[in-house]
């Protein structure tokens, strides 16, 4: 039996039984789809619908139809790009690292947060995919030996390097993802009653069987993966900071970028899953699984990604004016309070001020505080990268070519279509997959707590202060 | 092997006794360290150390050049050597002192901010080891000490930027970039920092240490709980003074000494170096009190947990080493590379590749298995290079700035360390046998898992 000490919250509460957590977890696969979940998915494909007459326009056109100008010659593309990777960090670190550290609440939420992971990079993708103008030429960043003459690509290129650490941090995350999900897939094959169900997931489950034998295999894979997707949660916003620090363009060039950039998206993901469980919790009714104590433990972790983004932040202000170098100083205090002030104040406000608010505990354990302070966090986060892009490149070495960069209608709804494709596939997943991994839940539900379990009795912090 | 059965808190007090074994081995090492330092300065004093000067002056060349392109080519600036007081023996022994102040001060911190994550993350393992990281913060005083000695000692010799003659205008002497960074890089600011950071991390140290004896003599459980709280709040307050401080710090003590550099990560790639040196530092200390009869029911499975901590965050330094090595290299601009070339390309470049070996490839290969993370003997092997490894890598943060061509790796540099080693090993030896407290945390809340950890 597993020793829980008294002082650890309950992580399932309701005097659920292994029993009520099937039926909760299944039962939402298996009902007809609720009128909430058909006008929200309908939302979706219009934003996918609408953002794609956009695309599609842009496409066929070129990206003349962005706001891009000679000077800037990135914006919101790679903007969007930047932050959808970002979000992307979450799941495999929830499922990879915490499950390394041993933290066993995130039973709860890796699921969701794993897909949520899947998606947002494949929306990420479609940026690069599309800012090449020419998208049926995909195939040409994979180093192929080709009929074009002697053309190569360039390994000298972190954007390569993006096209290998992203791809391979997908598909790891998606192995991961799926395998987590076949003793799941196996019970709602079990429990089906029609015979479409029976058979597809059915298919799915890949003849599941739940014996022990399986069950060690599933436990070694997992660790194996998570030990191989742990140094990729670090890879890929590294080399995502790369695209930018190994140029010798002011306010780009700075070596801390690379743990700064993957706290950040530990930071903007984390704010993701949260505004996504917390919808998915109330809908569902799964408080008793995504209890006060995860919603806690995961703001606790965006105090400390804010943070160190803040630390960051500071940092290189610091060292652009220590560094005595000129154009390091102006990149900055351009930054400050140049023609883009009101895009570093959002940031400022959102990423590094915002999550402070956390240390009290009150907020930290507030739903409605957690909601608003999430989204924030997220439109901080886009406006981390849209300060650290435009803002370096509008005012270049030559002031003669210094612009300033307005988005078009083509920027916003290309963005807008990928929310469309996120939200349509992130509700597409909450409907026919299971949304908490029941099996692993039930993993924490036996153990020498079980009293305080049962009672669902949280312990009282006597100085309830922080 | 996991204790299962009952537990019971009273039956795992111990007392630590500082044995005349322990304190025959500390002052044996600590003495062979010293005969070595002391054969290192008489060596240096009677100049002895030029039988290597072929090779030293034709790298000392190239430092000089280096300099002087690197100066020149950034500002108008152009301070030559002239203004560089001559050569003496003592500079290499207070560099020396410099580096194992910061090392060793380094490694006494992280034991509190070891114990002060474990808090904050509500760790179940390591309740039962705590009160040996906790006993390194009895040497942070010690080590501040010998710091602040040096300082007031050395600080012309360590440090570029303290000499008046820079920041005289139009004259030979000036040198613009160090004169803009005026406001931050002087002594009365400087020191004021210093004497904060020390103070408040000893400060946080003692209110842990106090908060954590008085968790041993309460008798109710909510009176454990309280200090449980308190302790977690601690905690929180000292990661993020340290958070900040750490980064601080080793702008000031680490990268002022190479005055015109410059590099945003330097604050992360110090303290990366301080928190993996003291997780050997911990390990080590845990192995050998365990072999010396105590911590009964620490076994394998926490050595394990410990083992991967060096492994993971060995991993770490070098993803930290080389983001900044790479991102600086690849943009080639002379400002930054200057680090670099004033490293790989002089002879200090061997011991570049000595810490990849020693901090990465090492500890990499040697302890991905299983097992490797499980035994004593493998343990302390790895351990033990790593310390190694990080001691170098200080030296080689510090070195090249203040002695140029006339820094290498002697008897000076392979003994004092381990006089430090014993300063080290006798404060926590003392201090976990003083005042008969008991090695293990008896109420922790968390005590009774680590007692059950079984991985």
């Amino acid at each position: 039996m597993q020793i829980v000490s008294q002082v650890r919250e309950p992580l399932i509460t309701g005097k659920r039984t292994l029993h009520d957590i099937t039926d909760d977890i299944s039962s939402r696969v298996e009902e007809k789809p609720s009128k909430a979940w058909i006008l929200a998915f309908l939302l979706s494909l219009a934003l996918l619908g609408a953002g794609g007459v956009f695309l599609g326009d842009m496409l066929w056109n070129g990206i003349g139809r962005w706001g891009l100008n000679r000077t800037v010659q990135w914006a919101w593309d790679i903007t969007n790009f930047v932050w959808w990777v970002g979000i992307g960090h979450a799941g495999t670190l929830i499922s990879a690292v915490l499950l390394l550290f041993r933290q066993k609440w995130r039973t709860a939420i890796n699921r969701a947060a794993e897909a949520m992971t899947i998606f947002a990079v494949i929306c990420a993708a479609v940026w690069p995919v599309i800012h090449m103008g020419r998208p049926w030429l995909v195939y040409w960043p994979l180093p192929l030996p080709n009929t074009f003459g002697s053309l190569w690509v360039n390994f000298n290129s972190p954007l390569l390097w993006d096209v290998f650490a992203i791809s391979t941090y997908f598909s790891v995350s998606l192995v991961f993802w799926y395998i987590g999900l076949i003793p799941d897939f196996a019970t709602i094959r079990d429990r089906a009653v029609g015979k479409w169900g029976r058979l597809i997931y059915g298919a799915l489950s890949f003849g599941w069987i739940g014996g022990a034998r399986s069950w060690v295999h599933y436990e070694s894979v997992a660790l194996i993966l998570a030990g191989l997707s742990t140094p990729l949660v670090l890879s890929v916003h590294t080399i995502v900071s790369f695209d930018f620090a190994t140029s010798v363009i002011p306010g780009w060039h700075t070596t801390i970028f690379p743990p700064y950039f993957v706290a950040g998206a530990i930071f903007s993901g984390f704010a993701m899953v949260l505004t996504l469980m917390l919808i998915t919790r109330k809908v569902y009714r799964l408080q008793h699984y995504i209890t006060l104590e995860h919603i806690e433990l995961m703001n606790i972790i965006i105090i400390v990604t804010g943070s160190i983004v803040g630390i960051a932040y500071i940092t290189e202000f610091f060292m652009a004016w220590y560094s005595g170098v000129e154009y390091e100083q102006f990149a900055f205090v351009n930054r400050m309070t140049g023609d883009y002030w009101w895009a570093y104040w959002a940031m400022m406000t959102c990423n590094v001020i915002s999550p402070q608010l956390f240390w009290i505990k009150k907020i930290r354990t507030s739903l409605v505080a957690t909601f608003v302070l999430s989204i924030i966090v997220n439109i901080g986060m886009w406006f981390e990268r849209f300060v650290i892009i435009v803002t370096s490149l509008h005012h270049d070495y030559l002031p003669s070519s210094w612009a300033y960069f307005t988005p078009t209608w083509w920027d916003i709804m290309c963005y807008v279509f990928t929310f469309g494709l996120f939200f349509t596939l992130f509700f597409l997943f909450a409907k026919f997959f299971p949304v908490i991994n029941m099996a692993e839940v039930k993993t924490a539900w036996k153990n020498s707590n079980q009293d305080v379990y049962k009672h669902n009795k949280t312990i009282e912090d006597p100085n309830n202060v922080i | 092997m996991a204790a299962h059965g009952t537990f019971d808190r009273e039956k795992l007090v111990e007392h630590f006794e500082f044995s005349a074994k322990a304190k025959k081995t500390i002052f044996t090492i600590a003495g062979i360290g010293l005969i070595f330092a002391l054969i290192g300065i008489i060596l240096l004093a009677t100049d002895s150390g030029h039988d290597e000067h072929a090779n030293l002056i034709e790298s000392g060349n190239t430092l000089a050049s280096i300099s002087e392109e690197g100066t020149s080519g950034i500002e108008a600036g152009g301070h030559g050597d002239e203004h560089h007081a001559e050569y003496h023996w003592t500079q290499r022994l207070k560099a020396n002192f410099w580096v194992n102040s910061i090392f060793f001060l380094g490694i006494a911190v992280i034991g509190v901010f070891f114990v002060a994550i474990q808090y904050v993350a509500t760790a179940g393992w390591s309740a039962g080891i705590k009160r040996v990281p906790e006993a390194f913060g009895w040497a942070v005083p010690v080590f501040a000490g010998f710091l602040g000695f040096t300082f007031i000692w050395g600080n012309h010799e360590l440090f570029h930027w303290t000499h008046d003659y820079l920041y005289v205008e139009n004259t030979p002497g000036y040198d613009a970039i160090i004169a803009g960074k005026a406001p931050y890089l002087n002594l009365p600011f400087f020191s004021g920092r210093m004497i904060v950071f020390l103070a408040v991390w000893t400060l946080f140290f003692y209110l842990i240490r106090k908060n954590s004896l008085a968790e041993d003599k309460a008798t109710s459980f909510d009176e454990v709980y309280k200090k449980y709280r308190n302790m977690v709040k601690l905690s929180a307050g000292f990661l993020v003074f340290f958070a900040v401080s750490s980064s601080m710090a080793a702008w000031d003590w680490v990268l002022s000494i190479d005055t015109h550099w410059f590099s945003t990560m330097f604050g992360w790639y110090v303290f990366a170096s301080w928190w993996v040196s003291g997780l050997a530092a911990i390990t080590l200390a845990i192995i050998l009190i365990k072999e010396a009869g105590y911590l009964k029911f620490i076994n394998e499975n926490h050595l394990h947990d410990m083992g991967k901590y060096v492994f993971a965050f060995s991993i770490f330094w070098t993803y930290i080493w080389f983001s900044q090595f790479l991102l600086i290299y690849y943009a080639n601009i002379p400002e930054e590379t200057i680090y670099f070339i004033e490293r790989l390309g002089t002879h200090y470049a061997p011991a570049v590749f000595v810490i990849l070996i020693l901090n990465f490839a090492f500890p990499f290969l040697f302890l991905m298995t299983r097992e490797s993370k499980r035994k004593h003997i493998t343990l302390k092997i790895a351990a033990i290079a790593v310390l190694i490894g990080h001691y170098i890598d200080f030296w080689l943060m510090i070195t090249p700035g203040t002695l140029k061509e006339h820094g290498s790796f002697g008897f000076l540099e392979a003994g004092l360390p381990f006089v430090f080693v014993g300063i080290f090993a006798y404060i926590v030896c003392y201090n976990l046998a003083k005042n008969k407290d008991s090695l293990v945390a008896k109420n922790h809340p968390l005590l009774e898992e680590a007692y059950n950890h079984h991985i």
